[in-house]
């Protein structure tokens, strides 16, 4: 098993990029969400040898709590309902298909309690794509797992641009624009990590 | 950074300590921290709790206590608490009428509440307040955000259940008091989130920020500071404008600092915005000034009007207490 690598991996990369986060938030929200990312990946660390010891499905829901109990704000819930979804839906030893399943059935849960929809700069816009990925792509193996990894760094990048597009928020005018959403940033951090180490495994 | 503070990580903990020693004849702190609650409760009254992130002292712990709240869950500076704190909070403080939750228009106040309303086993309903109407979908916000309006909400609320009216009827006076207020503030310096160590945004030393949020969210625009009489006009007019009241109409007024405003500026725009209300014929029946919902250390403020009727605003009037409001006891 390796989930336990990748869950130092996926907590470990926010703690490093906590900068970043925040200065993303800085440039169109209230600045916190690097904070609060951080405080839900050291709270996970501290479980690490209860997660370590637990089957992935467990691990997850474990997670899942953990953030909605600590990080607060919108990421504790989002993240948290992501987690605890994923832990209900995948299997033990989960293929992409498998994957792309839970990841549909996490999206729609995170629309419900988010009121949020595909194209409103969320991570919902990095994990959609993914999903989509997932579910078309002829590929398999590292390839696969290599273009994930693209696709979660592109996908966020383009968050910059969805304020101009949708006319969401278009009070802040020529300042939102340009601006990466910054749980979208987080979103494609955490899965950069996840391949990063399933690709060093293989 | 120049804050009065020993580690950013022990802000919020050491704040709550000190709220709870300087207000021992009001509250209890939840020895967990989770929540402040109300020292002494009222057997079956409907419980009123509410919350959010802190930063906006006296909001929400400064209105527990008699004729207002009976507990409240602070988050982290400017992060909403989290489920498992409501939950823990409506454990203590439900005496049998079940619980009102107060909650402002924030996606994660929205979340996170509307988690703790699912899983509480006892019977809830939840106000929303959305009375700012600078802007609509904010960064994070879908619809209006919740600012001053709030501590309005708060105290007419909170008298009704303290003489005993029904969870379903508090419900609807909510939201009937949310309905009836508006407000819209500004903002002339940023301000500081301890952990994030600067301030969360930048602006010129003439510039101020018209329709600012209560965490230093962007407003409607950017421009050059111009004087009290004029901003108290396009704050109060846009208030105004929203409510569509008719010439005569009864409002309780709330000139509101940010937290960097001194009083003595807050009574120049408080005499500023009651000159629009006399010249568009409406009627300040109550008046208050102070520092209720801020934002840290950032200057500027709000300007609230909740247009009142007979009923409304008898209950402003019943006695409160509570560590930032009181009168009448």
């Amino acid at each position: 098993m390796i989930h336990d690598q990748l869950i130092r991996a996926a907590t470990q990369i926010l703690i490093d990029h906590v900068d970043e986060l925040t200065a993303l938030d800085q440039a169109i929200g209230d600045g916190d969400h690097g904070l609060n990312m951080r405080r839900g990946a050291l709270a996970i660390q501290s479980k690490y040898d209860e997660l370590a010891a637990q089957s992935l499905n467990d691990a997850l829901k474990t997670m899942g709590m953990t953030c909605m109990s600590t990080i607060g704000g919108s990421s504790g819930p989002v993240f948290g309902t992501l987690l605890v979804t994923l832990g209900k839906e995948l299997p033990a030893e989960p293929q992409a298909a498998d994957l792309a399943r839970a990841l549909d059935a996490s999206i729609k849960a995170l629309t419900r309690l988010g009121k949020a929809e595909v194209g409103q700069k969320t991570l919902l816009d990095v994990l959609e794509p993914v999903r989509m990925l997932l579910t078309t792509s002829s590929e398999q193996g590292a390839a696969l797992v290599a273009r994930v990894r693209q696709c979660a760094f592109d996908s966020a990048e383009a968050t910059a641009q969805m304020d101009a597009t949708r006319g969401r928020s278009s009070f802040l005018g020529d300042r939102a624009l340009g601006h990466v959403d910054p749980g979208s940033r987080s979103m494609a951090l955490i899965i950069g990590a996840i391949c990063d180490v399933l690709l060093a495994a293989r | 950074m120049k804050k009065l503070i020993n580690h950013v990580d022990t802000v919020l903990a050491e704040s709550l300590h000190g709220f709870a020693a300087a207000h021992a004849d009001i509250v209890t702190l939840d020895p967990g921290l989770q929540f402040v609650r109300r020292r002494t409760l009222k057997r079956g009254k409907v419980a009123l709790i509410s919350g959010g992130g802190s930063g906006h002292e006296p909001l929400h712990t400064g209105f527990i206590g008699h004729g207002m709240l009976d507990a409240a869950c602070p988050g982290q500076v400017f992060t909403s608490p989290t489920p498992d704190q409501m939950l823990a909070a409506a454990h203590e403080v439900e005496t049998g009428g079940g619980v009102l939750f107060i909650v402002k228009n924030y996606s994660g106040d929205m979340m996170n509440f509307q988690m703790a309303a699912e899983m509480l086993e006892r019977d809830n309903e939840t106000v929303i307040i959305n009375d700012d109407v600078a802007v609509e979908n904010s960064t994070y916000t879908t619809g209006r955000r919740g600012v001053a309006g709030t501590m309005i909400v708060e105290r007419i609320v909170g008298a009704a259940a303290e003489r005993g009216d029904g969870l379903a009827a508090l419900k609807a006076l909510g939201d009937a008091v949310n309905k009836s207020t508006a407000s819209m503030g500004v903002a002339l310096t940023s301000c500081t989130v301890p952990a994030a160590g600067g301030p969360t945004f930048q602006m010129g030393a003439e510039e101020m920020e018209m329709g600012v949020g209560i965490h230093g969210e962007p407003g409607r625009r950017r421009v050059k500071l111009t004087s009290a009489d004029d901003i108290a006009a396009e704050l109060t007019g846009a208030v105004l404008k929203d409510l569509s009241l008719k010439r005569g109409q009864e409002v309780v007024l709330l000139v509101n600092g940010f937290g960097g405003t001194p009083l003595m500026e807050l009574y120049v725009m408080t005499h500023a915005a009651n000159k629009v209300l006399a010249a568009a014929g409406i009627k300040p029946v109550r008046v208050l000034t102070g520092s209720y919902v801020t934002s840290l250390e950032m200057a500027g403020c709000s300007i609230t009007v909740n247009a009142v009727d007979a009923a409304m605003l008898a209950l402003w009037d019943d006695p409160v207490h509570t560590a930032a409001l009181r009168w009448r006891m």
